[in-house]
């Protein structure tokens, strides 16, 4: 009725289908749209991030739709990505934040890192060892490197964010092993006193290990919870008198596990709801002293890679937690944890760009002076795109972490989703530049000596753990669409005052029917990036309209149930990947093109060549979304593993019948 | 005994870099290239700081001449452990003209007005490789040298030094205050460590300008050509002693 009355144009009348199954008449907003099984999903990471409560139900309900639009104002360049539009604000231009004397102190700090990994560290004999070497330990520990981000007159560094990243740069080019036992220290060890600790906390246990007196570790995982982190099992039970929590409970493959003395771990405590009485399990993080007693690891596990890295079971036996040792809010924890890993995250991205270089250089040495065929083989087309692909691969991991290490340093309160976008695309893209690096040096390649195949090894578990690839993608994409989603709750808002809303609903009507006639909604680049690279901005605006229109008509076309749509999911995260890596080598080559530097030129035509098949991808898999066909290939590929499962194993007989 | 030990920093082009000719060839190529201090100044500044911590000596001042990019190089020097630093300020043409003779005059005057008891310096830097700085600057504040160090001690009010030379050791005692100039094995410099680099933040650098000093520095030489050593020519394998012989009698050698 309302739509004849005001004429609305049939594009709309879609999204008010959404009204009934999102609105929801007793489930609130944000969180409900996402649970499943009544279990909080990835998105409740999101919110968690976002220092929302994390189980939500009770309190988002008392949220007023006027205080979602102002979360519809979030100047995070991903989640505008989702509906469809552009916020320039994080990443152009490539932002700058070192001032003159940060920069200079940085500088200073390159070499003496360097030469020590180019002199001391011996990552051959670590890998060898299955440790770190005793002189290589106590020489990082006087070099400062186990409290980096630790404040200065609590005995550390202090180094900002895009600081911090320039040194794990180098650590990453020589030693990804030692890397790991310096991440799970600082970056996640005792990151939680960092970001949620109080005077006390801080006092007492940050000068001991910003000189790596005490070392930390990170305890999350258990048997039965990995990528399901809310699902942990470890009790913690406050005592009668209030004082103290009674720990108990086991964690598996805990980095530093074997050495650290300081544990932030992660356990169940029941909490009684002050209103309902209701008693409820919710996670703490605690920060845990090996000295309180109970706590014992087991032995080095023996793995693929990282063989450096101390990795142990941690079982705590009804140890004695003091109340001062919580860390953050009884109840808190889950926030604790993904907000420790959400601003990590940043730094394997940078890790791993310089393990990128380092590989790449080797791959172009051997290119450059390998003869075959009478020819040096760098001259060879298949070897050109290797070396190319590789390049490209390497810049745009750069440039997500510089980026993302200069938004963080600005103050940006939002970057969960470009963080978890630069962990998949950097451990994915180093997997495939390291095994294309052997492949161009060939039998060399695979030699031990030649040292690549134990990146390769090292590099494995970079998929895997802090969040794997999977159900990172799941993250950004639902992140993703619980954002576009609340647009077009702000949309059904207004509809329901459309005169007073008559401006917003009439561009917004204009946008869809461009939209859906396949004319451009008006979005530009122009002015923003620099006028070399105006086509590869284009490539760009075209890529987010499109994103942004398929995104809205799969949230209509699913509503709730997008949870379920894993392969949609996958598909929409892959794009965002794409869009997030196209639009940081155009802030990046865009600069350096005003810059004017030497290396502009190359680094336009990286940018270009990245962007074209970007888009290309990008369109490509927006219109299999569209096409009745994918929901075919989705529908025969969940058969066939159904089929495989059951079978226990592939299902079809052999060829020849036995 | 002022207890001061004074030490010269030069900054260099790294030692691990490719060096590049100038197509013009009045130099090598600067502009852009990694640079650091010249290894045998970092190892005369371990020996100074190594000569503090002893208490041998109390105060250990880093010096270096040049354009304001040599700050970093005193800031490594700092970072190593000396006190504090002195930037003699030269550029331009001053700068390019700047050889062993103006140095030494410089950090004569330097000895003096800071009342030095020590001055040591690298026996070489890896650019000029003139090996003359510090014997020039004994000499012209009369003081007695200790060149090629691979051992110093303080003995008594001076110091004994074990000398590498072409044939073998040799141990000589000089009395303070004396030059000496550190050679490769004297002793292992430190890794600056980061924290330390944070503390020398804080040390003072004091700018100085040579003409403060009362030095003049016009250059006795100039530079006609830098090039390239010519291209190694492949050498030739023979069978026999008898085959060597005839070659080299042919190609006139013999």
């Amino acid at each position: 009725m309302l739509l004849r009355k005001v004429g609305f144009s049939p594009v709309l009348s879609t999204a008010l289908r959404l009204a009934p199954s999102a609105s929801g008449s007793a489930r609130p907003a944000e969180s409900s749209l996402f649970t499943y099984n009544g279990r909080p999903y990835a998105s409740q990471a999101a919110e968690a991030v976002l220092d929302k409560h994390a189980t939500g139900s009770e309190t988002a309900a008392k949220t007023s739709t006027d205080k979602k639009t102002s979360d519809l104002e979030s100047k995070s360049f991903a989640v505008n990505m989702f509906k469809g539009q552009i916020s320039t604000a994080q990443v152009f231009p490539f932002p700058s934040v070192m001032n003159e004397e940060q920069t200079q102190f940085l500088s200073e700090l390159v070499g003496p890192v360097a030469k020590f990994f180019e002199t001391v560290n011996d990552p051959m004999k670590n890998d060898e060892l299955e440790k770190v070497e005793d002189g290589t330990m106590e020489g990082l520990k006087e070099m400062g490197a186990f409290g980096l981000q630790v404040p200065s007159h609590l005995g550390g560094l202090g180094l900002t964010n895009t600081q911090y990243a320039r040194l794990v740069e180098i650590v990453g080019m020589h030693d990804l092993g030692v890397g790991i036992t310096l991440g799970a220290h600082q970056s996640i060890g005792f990151k939680g006193i960092l970001l949620f600790g109080n005077k006390q906390q801080k006092e007492k246990y940050l000068p001991k290990l910003a000189t790596g007196e005490t070392i930390a570790a990170f305890c999350l995982t258990e048997p039965s919870s990995g990528s399901d982190a809310a699902s942990i099992k470890t009790v913690a039970v406050q005592s009668d008198c209030g004082q103290y929590f009674t720990l108990s409970g086991g964690k598996i493959w805990i980095s530093n596990g074997g050495l650290a003395e300081i544990f932030t771990v992660f356990a169940k405590t029941p909490i009684k709801d002050k209103t309902t009485g209701e008693v409820k399990d919710k996670i703490t993080a605690f920060i845990v002293e090996r000295g309180f007693g109970g706590v014992t690891h087991g032995p080095p596990e023996k793995k693929m890679g990282i063989k450096a890295s101390n990795t142990a079971e941690v079982h705590f036996d009804a140890v004695r937690v003091p109340l001062e040792n919580v860390l953050g809010e009884v109840g808190g924890g889950f926030k604790v944890a993904m907000n420790i890993l959400n601003n990590g995250r940043f730094g394997m991205a940078a890790a791993l760009s310089g393990t990128m270089k380092g590989v790449i250089s080797k791959a172009v040495d051997h290119a450059a002076n390998r003869t075959q065929f009478g020819n040096k083989i760098h001259n060879f087309g298949v070897i050109q795109e290797k070396v190319a692909r590789m390049a490209m691969m390497q810049y745009v991991t750069e440039s997500m972490a510089y980026m993302i290490s200069a938004n963080m340093d600005m103050g940006a309160s939002e970057f969960q989703i470009e963080a978890a976008i630069s962990k998949i695309f950097a451990s994915e893209a180093a997997w495939t530049v390291t095994d294309e690096c052997i492949q161009i040096m060939g039998g060399m390649g695979f030699m031990k000596d030649a040292g690549l195949e134990r990146v390769m090894r090292d590099l494995r578990i970079f998929r895997i753990f802090e969040g794997t690839n999977d159900i990172l993608r799941l993250f950004v994409a639902l992140n993703g669409f619980q954002n576009a989603g609340k647009q077009l709750k702000g949309l059904q808002h207004a509809l329901k005052n459309p005169i007073g809303n008559a401006g917003f609903l009439a561009g917004e009507i204009s946008k869809r029917a461009k939209r859906k006639a396949g004319l451009s909604s008006g979005l530009s680049l122009h002015g923003t990036v620099h006028p070399e690279l105006a086509e590869s901005g284009e490539l760009l605006v075209k890529a987010i309209e499109q994103f942004g229109g398929v995104v809205e008509d799969q949230l209509l076309k699913h509503g709730k149930k997008i949870v379920d749509e894993q392969f949609v999911l996958k598909r929409v995260s892959d794009s965002a990947i794409d869009l997030y890596a196209m639009v940081v080598v155009l802030s990046r080559a865009s600069r350096s093109l005003s810059q004017g530097h030497s290396s502009a030129q190359h680094e336009k035509v990286l940018c270009e060549t990245w962007c074209l098949e970007a888009h290309d991808r990008i369109m490509n898999d927006m219109k299999a979304l569209q096409s009745s066909s994918s929901k075919r290939l989705f529908k025969n590929l969940r058969a066939i593993s159904t089929a495989v499962v059951e079978n226990g194993g592939v299902v079809s007989p052999h060829p020849l019948g036995f | 005994m002022s207890g001061r030990v004074l030490v010269g920093v030069k900054r260099v082009i790294d030692y691990a870099v490719k060096i590049r000719v100038k197509p013009d060839k009045t130099g090598v190529v600067t502009d852009g290239v990694k640079h650091s201090m010249n290894p045998f100044c970092e190892i005369a500044v371990e020996e100074a700081v190594r000569l503090r911590e002893k208490k041998l000596m109390k105060e250990v001042i880093a010096v270096s001449c040049g354009p304001q990019q040599c700050q970093e190089t005193i800031r490594t020097a700092l970072a190593m452990g000396a006190d504090r630093g002195i930037h003699v300020e030269v550029s331009g043409k001053d700068y390019e003209n700047l050889g062993p003779l103006q140095v030494s005059k410089i950090m004569a005057a330097l000895a003096k007005k800071e009342e030095a008891s020590l001055v040591i310096v690298g026996k070489q830097a890896i650019d000029g490789d003139c090996n003359q700085t510090g014997q020039m600057t004994a000499a012209l504040l009369d003081w007695p040298q200790g060149t090629f160090a691979s051992e110093v001690s303080v003995d008594g009010d001076g110091l004994k030094v074990e000398r590498e030379i072409d044939g073998g050791l040799e141990s000589v005692r000089i009395k303070m205050p004396a030059v000496v100039t550190a050679d490769l094995r004297l002793n292992e410099p430190r890794y600056a460590t980061l924290p330390n680099i944070m503390k020398a933040k804080k040390k003072k650098i004091a700018s100085v300008k040579p003409a403060d000093l009362g030095v003049e520095l016009t250059s006795r030489l100039e530079i006609l050509a830098v090039e390239d050593p010519p291209q190694r020519q492949s050498g030739v394998k023979v069978e026999s002693v008898q085959d060597l012989v005839t070659k080299l009698r042919d190609s006139g050698t013999l």
